[in-house]
């Protein structure tokens, strides 16, 4: 008994929801309803939009982490692709802030066990494109803190550049970013060294920088709000030996903060 | 024309380029090109960037625009409205849309017939509607919604597709010409499109064109497209923008220009990008041919004549 027109017609109805859920999956079927001009299903020609969304997608994760590419190897590294991207379809048209659950997805990837610095390595390339597209603001002069009176610094507070980040890993992630990102080698790295570094763009170019843990610390408790004495003490109790004009000279050379300030002062009255 | 009214440019936003956009060729604004164009004599029409590059706070890719702002009328062609999308538009989306608009003072804003978000997921693709009532009053009123926002009318680009839907029940120029006539918006008539669309569904580019309502279109997009087999065998055309511009395109290039007059032509070349003198090669070849085609063809008559 043939189904009446109108159901006929309503199951060759495509909806979004229909395409959008076969989409991503090359083993289920085409939706009913998109034909070629021979008037049949066509596996190939639905098999254009699973490509170009597959090769799209593959290829904006690609392009945000070109050192865990090198480190896999391309061919591995995009059957992985192919594997985040199915589950993991980007929630926004900005594509430049995809890949933000990549990390997390290696780490859990178990062939990858032996090699858990890939997470902190994603992370660190994640981080970078968020500092390449982060606001722009004038850093302050090198010769900023020199407005003030040398008894005085201890109580300065800074405000921070949009793009400038801190990120602590467990593992020699920082050494192996840049060296991957550079092309260079992975001699002399031991990956189980944990290591810190500060992300800045004082130019319009990204920098990633390792910095020793208690400077971490140091720009940490400035990015807080706390004072420029606070900073000092809380990074000397992580490390004694921290080098306080080392660090001051890192956040004048890579573009840390947009303004400083005496605690007390009225706002508006700022040291640049 | 639709492209031809210059926007006050805030304060904030002052260029030293026009606003509007001449009826001359431009390319695609690939970020590897910018040192070349910039120094480069040869001085294009303008250039066209899509929206969602420059969504960005802040950088590099901001400078780079800037600059060539400085010296070029722009395109801003968005590829993640999802004007065809069945649960409606970002809001968020549009206001991005519009920070780059008032940011940049581009002469034209153009998006597509598709869909790319469904469900808070973006698929980075332009997919395919069916031509029917229903999709018809909802592309409508999604180009009303951002047409308000921006305040000005947008061009809508037909699509290349690789299959086609049985519900539809209109052909893609109806489709088309209902939009633009009851949305009040013009059209980005992508010519290789025209040609991928009529090789994969059998029909005729040049009767697809003799149908298409040529007096609202206000810019015209050139690309190179790659060639497959479907399941029998057939010949399936993909929308690759990645080489030069076939010849048969441009002959239908050539013939549209005839009846259109000069009109804003952009070679789209953004997969595999080549180096800039290549691209630019592509570039001048469009040139050469708004060069010679008569400034006010009498489009009505023309356009019935060329109809075989």
């Amino acid at each position: 008994m043939p189904a009446r027109l109108s159901e006929l017609s309503d199951e060759y109805n495509v909806t979004q929801d229909t395409f959008s859920s076969l989409l991503l999956d090359p083993e289920l079927p085409c939706p009913k309803g998109l034909v070629s001009p021979s008037g049949k299903v066509d596996v190939k020609r639905f098999s254009v939009y699973r490509n170009n969304v597959v090769v799209g997608l593959t290829g904006a994760i690609a392009d945000i982490f070109p050192a865990i590419q090198r480190l896999l190897g391309e061919e591995a590294f995009m059957s992985l692709a192919r594997l985040f991207v199915a589950d993991n379809p980007p929630t926004s048209p900005l594509m430049f802030q995809y890949g933000s659950g990549f990390a997390a997805f290696l780490e859990a990837f178990e062939p990858l066990k032996d090699y858990p610095y890939l997470g902190d390595v994603a992370r660190i390339e994640r981080l970078w494109l968020d500092c390449f597209h982060a606001a722009d603001a004038e850093p302050i002069a090198p010769d900023a803190l020199s407005a003030f009176p040398p008894e005085s610094l201890g109580d300065l507070v800074f405000e921070p550049h949009p793009a400038a980040c801190l990120f602590s890993s467990q593992y020699a992630a920082v050494s192996i970013f840049s060296a991957n990102r550079q092309g260079a080698s992975m001699e002399g790295i031991n990956p189980a060294a944990p290591e810190d570094c500060l992300i800045s763009r004082p130019d319009a170019q990204v920098d990633v920088r390792h910095i020793p843990q208690a400077a971490t610390v140091f720009f940490q408790t400035l990015f807080d709000g706390q004072t420029l004495g606070e900073a000092a003490n809380a990074a000397s109790s992580q490390d004694p030996e921290f080098d306080i004009s080392m660090a001051i000279s890192t956040m004048l050379e890579a573009g840390v903060f947009t303004s400083c300030k005496l605690i007390n002062e009225e706002p508006g009255s700022t040291g640049q | 024309m639709l492209n031809a009214t210059p926007r006050p440019i805030p304060a904030d936003h002052e260029y030293l380029a026009e606003c509007s956009v001449p009826a001359r060729a431009g390319a695609g604004l690939n970020g590897q090109h910018v040192d070349d164009i910039l120094s480069d004599d040869y001085k294009m029409g303008f250039f066209e960037v899509h929206a969602e590059n420059y969504m960005g706070e802040g950088g590099l890719p901001h400078q780079a625009l800037t600059q060539i702002r400085n010296n070029f009328p722009i395109t801003v062609h968005g590829v993640g409205l999802s004007i065809g999308s069945e649960r409606g538009l970002d809001e968020d989306h549009i206001e991005r849309l519009a920070k780059v608009v008032d940011r940049y003072q581009p002469g034209i804003v153009s998006e597509h017939l598709a869909w790319s978000t469904h469900d808070n997921h973006y698929y980075n693709d332009l997919l395919p509607v069916p031509y029917d009532q229903a999709t018809l009053d909802r592309v409508v009123s999604h180009i009303g919604q951002v047409q308000d926002r921006l305040k000005r009318p947008i061009l809508l680009e037909n699509p290349s597709t690789y299959v086609a839907f049985e519900q539809s029940t209109m052909s893609e120029t109806d489709f088309i010409t209902e939009i633009a006539r009851r949305a009040g918006c013009g059209l980005l008539l992508d010519i290789n499109n025209v040609f991928v669309s009529a090789t994969n569904h059998k029909y005729s580019p040049e009767k697809y064109l003799s149908e298409f309502p040529l007096g609202h279109v206000g810019e015209i997009h050139l690309a190179g497209h790659a060639e497959d087999k479907d399941d029998d065998g057939e010949t399936l055309l993909i929308d690759a923008h990645d080489r030069p511009v076939a010849d048969e395109v441009w002959k239908l290039y050539q013939d549209v220009v005839t009846q259109m007059g000069p009109i804003p032509t952009l070679i789209e070349w953004d997969n595999d990008v080549p180096e800039w003198h290549i691209l630019r090669r592509e570039v001048k070849i469009a040139e050469a041919i708004l060069d010679v085609v008569p400034e006010h063809p009498l489009l009505g008559e023309r356009h019935a004549s060329a109809a075989e």
